[in-house]
């Protein structure tokens, strides 16, 4: 017989939390969420601006969700990093990743104040981790890992892809962007197929097409 | 089917990023493979961004310091001269071989450097170098008709069970299954089929050096 014998620390909050807890057998399923201060106006008004940004790298719009988030990060950022060069260096980060990653945001899987928490968070979790454990590992991006988009739905688009309104508007989208549309729906390849005939890495076919269809969708929304 | 998932408070420390690696890429593990906590973490996440970004928590009132979005313009300027995109990368899956046998390790795992194989009769520990203190993290491999001695915790120990099955004196666990045990649990488990393992356990100093070393050396060799 043998006994592990554990010394207590508090060096992670969690050990707070494991002095309250027991075996727990079930899965809660009665979590729901309070609604927020935010009405639908201001979400409509963040995704417009992190479409503006995806789609034309507009630096104005890119400017106007700065100043929407950026007292909120900072303020996060002193909370959980203590200092205010820490909090200042959150909020470059997490802007900056906004900016390079505009694109991969679907309004359609969720609200964008929960997409920039999330990037916001990962980056403090990094941060806090070289703090406190001296590593540099960035082991966030593992840890929750942007999950990995299923946006096309076949189902949504075929029916309607051989008319020629849809034709004509495909013609105005970007080259680049075309050109991924085309392959995946004239001819009919894969993702896969398309990248490797392209030559190009599979997440630019991803955000290719995503961009294309959001630019479609909006441009059938404007003109019926 | 999954029966044993992390506490409430706990997914609820993970979605705010205030658990540490080891802990966090358990519960990440853990509902990569149970609908019901990836369920409850989506909105669990929906909840703290809320709270984070809404316009009625003015609990930082310094607001002397708080800059005002002229002094933000450099930063601004900066930020989108940068004319890169980030891409989705598709990392490989991590393959790991023990005893002869593949396993595919889960994304969470996937980055964290391992020490060598430790091997101990149907036993097989490898420690994962996370550097959090107290906290060790292993992955434990047990050959089928393997167990570990009857033992309790003081602290506690988590096990998060990626392949096969085991069972003890309180039930048998299945792939996925999160299983916490304190002080009060006292268990012998045993694999018939053979299992793979994480664990994350609070391991004292004072047992891994000296006579109590002598005295129970599947302890430290374990957690």
């Amino acid at each position: 017989m043998s006994f592990i014998e554990i010394k207590k620390t508090n060096d992670f909050e969690v050990l707070y939390i494991m002095n309250l807890s027991l075996m727990n057998i079930s899965a809660r399923s009665d979590i729901t969420i309070r609604h927020s201060a935010m009405n639908n106006d201001e979400y409509h008004q963040l995704n417009t601006w992190l479409y503006n940004i995806a789609a034309d790298r507009d630096k104005k719009a890119f400017a106007c969700l700065f100043n929407w988030f950026a007292p909120k990060i900072i303020r996060f950022g002193i909370q959980k990093l203590n200092t205010e060069t820490s909090a200042n260096e959150l909020l470059q980060e997490t802007m900056s990743n906004v900016w390079k990653k505009a694109h991969m945001f679907d309004a359609d899987k969720g609200q964008a104040t929960t997409w920039v928490y999330t990037i916001m968070r990962n980056l403090t979790f990094d941060m806090l981790r070289k703090i406190k454990s001296n590593r540099e590992d960035t082991l966030s991006d593992d840890i929750w890992p942007v999950a990995e988009s299923t946006m096309v739905e076949d189902d949504v688009f075929s029916d309607h892809l051989l008319t020629s309104s849809l034709a004509q508007h495909i013609e105005l989208l970007p080259e680049a962007q075309q050109t991924v549309v085309k392959y995946i729906y004239y001819r009919e390849l894969s993702q896969e197929q398309v990248a490797n005939e392209l030559n190009i890495p599979l997440g630019t076919v991803k955000s290719r097409l995503r961009l294309a269809l959001a630019k479609l969708k909006q441009q059938m929304g404007e003109s019926s | 089917m999954i029966k044993h998932h992390p506490k409430h408070e706990l997914l609820n420390s993970f979605v705010e990023g205030s658990l540490p690696a080891s802990l966090s890429a358990a519960i990440s593990v853990h509902a990569e493979m149970c609908p019901i906590c990836a369920k409850n973490i989506a909105m669990l996440t929906e909840q703290s961004a809320s709270n984070a970004f809404s316009h009625d928590n003015h609990s930082y009132s310094d607001t002397s310091s708080v800059k005002q979005p002229a002094d933000y313009i450099d930063m601004i300027d900066l930020i989108t001269q940068s004319e890169s995109i980030n891409e989705v990368s598709e990392k490989a899956p991590l393959e790991i071989e023990i005893k002869g046998q593949t396993y595919q390790l889960p994304t969470a795992l996937r980055s964290m450097s391992m020490t060598g194989w430790h091997k101990m009769g149907k036993l097989s520990r490898t420690r994962l170098n996370l550097n959090e203190g107290p906290l060790h993290s292993s992955l434990l491999h047990i050959e089928k008709d393997g167990g570990v001695p009857s033992h309790t915790h003081k602290g506690f120990e988590l096990t998060l069970l990626l392949e096969g099955s085991f069972e003890d004196e309180m039930g048998t666990y299945e792939k996925g299954d999160f299983i916490w045990l304190t002080g009060e649990h006292t268990h012998h488990p045993h694999t018939t089929e053979g299992c793979l393992c994480f664990t994350v356990a609070d391991d004292a100093l004072q047992f891994t050096q000296g006579i109590s070393k002598l005295l129970n050396p599947i302890g430290s060799f374990i957690y």
